[in-house]
């Protein structure tokens, strides 16, 4: 009765800290700036992001060479998405209730996504302007 | 061994040596000595259970008591680890004494509730009290967890890197209470065992992470690592 009860509350609290853990790592993308560079390339013309951008904003980032290798980031806010989608399909049936919490949280993981993929941008610009200013 | 058991066993000796090197790296050693010499002693003890695996073997008797008694130890140390973020919390208010004098008491109830519940029923073998005493200490590693983030949200504190390892100990405990729970109704089950392997691969590498990309002065509002759409 009560290792029922503590893996009880034991996965309740694991449910709370893990989505508590994974906003502390998206949170900072929340109020960044995008550059107008970054919005041409990915055709973002609102503030926020959608979630069914992520995948396209995943590829562009495969494609952008890493500054500081933060690929784990990467993969992190990946493996979150992956996670939500996964809890979106097994829990279609209860959408209404816990859908908007799920759209939300996707949409903050392709937030993070296209932040990161801001700092790839801006990143490569500077190598390039670097590369140009050493050939002059 | 199964290869599983060996790439499990290499990769999380891997992450805590990371986690050190990471430590030391981003000059994180003096501030957070209580998570280093926690890695070290995780790391010895693993090469330890390589040992005695491959002399006694993983199904033997020595191994079983060797493991849970040292999962054990590194979980007392894990309070440690956990009193430390206290005193980080509670700086300014100077009561970081009492924190320690409040833990030490808690810790020792725990083991002497563990016990007395082994203790109590003949029936159970005195083995058993290895898994009652991980799960309560897990479990009470959870409330205590609990009980800092509230305070943390409560008191507003905006440190990064100390919000997301007070978090990341949060998960590392809720995972472990509920796998030892879970194993204490179902002493067969058999994933129990690359959980507890997925959950000791989280810590070290998420204190990894922190470190080396969370930097020491690095704020952020708890309010919105709650609700952040706000």
């Amino acid at each position: 009765m009560i290792a029922l009860l503590i893996s009880g509350i034991s996965v309740l609290a694991l449910l709370q800290f893990f989505v508590s853990y994974c906003h502390a790592l998206i949170a900072e993308s929340r109020s960044y700036k995008l550059s107008e560079q970054t919005r041409e390339i990915c055709g973002v013309t609102t503030h926020a992001t959608r979630s069914d951008e992520f995948k396209r904003l995943l590829q562009l980032i495969a494609v952008c060479p890493e500054p500081n290798g933060d690929q784990n980031q990467v993969r992190a806010i990946s493996l979150y998405f992956g996670l939500l989608s996964l809890i979106r399909t097994l829990l279609g049936w209860i959408k209404p209730a816990v859908g908007q919490w799920i759209d939300s949280e996707c949409n903050g993981c392709a937030q993070a996504a296209i932040v990161m993929l801001d700092r790839r941008i801006a990143y490569n610009r500077l190598l390039m302007a670097r590369q140009m200013g050493t050939q002059l | 061994m199964s290869p599983a058991d060996y790439g499990f066993w290499f990769l999380v000796s891997l992450t805590e040596i990371t986690g050190v090197v990471c430590a030391i790296r981003h000059h994180a050693l003096r501030r957070y000595l209580a998570f280093v010499i926690y890695l070290c002693v995780a790391f010895s003890l693993d090469a330890a259970r390589y040992v005695i695996s491959q002399t006694s073997g993983i199904e033997s008797p020595q191994y079983y008591y060797f493991y849970y008694y040292s999962d054990t130890l590194l979980t007392i140390m894990l309070f440690f680890v956990l009193i430390n973020l206290y005193a980080r919390v509670f700086d300014d208010m100077g009561v970081g004494k009492y924190l320690r004098g409040g833990a030490l008491l808690l810790l020792a109830g725990t083991a002497c509730i563990s016990y007395y519940m082994v203790n109590a029923s003949s029936e159970r073998l005195f083995t058993h009290f290895a898994l009652e005493i991980s799960q309560n200490l897990f479990f009470v590693g959870v409330l205590l967890t609990y009980l800092l983030w509230g305070a943390m949200v409560k008191m507003h504190e905006n440190r990064s890197r100390v919000t997301q390892l007070v978090l990341s100990l949060g998960v590392y405990f809720s995972a472990c209470a509920a796998n030892f729970a879970v194993l204490n109704l179902h002493p067969q089950l058999a994933i129990s065992k690359y959980i507890l392997q997925i959950t000791a691969l989280w810590l070290p590498a998420s204190w990894a992470y922190t470190f080396t990309k969370v930097p020491e002065e690095g704020r952020m509002a708890t309010a919105r690592v709650l609700a952040p759409n706000r």
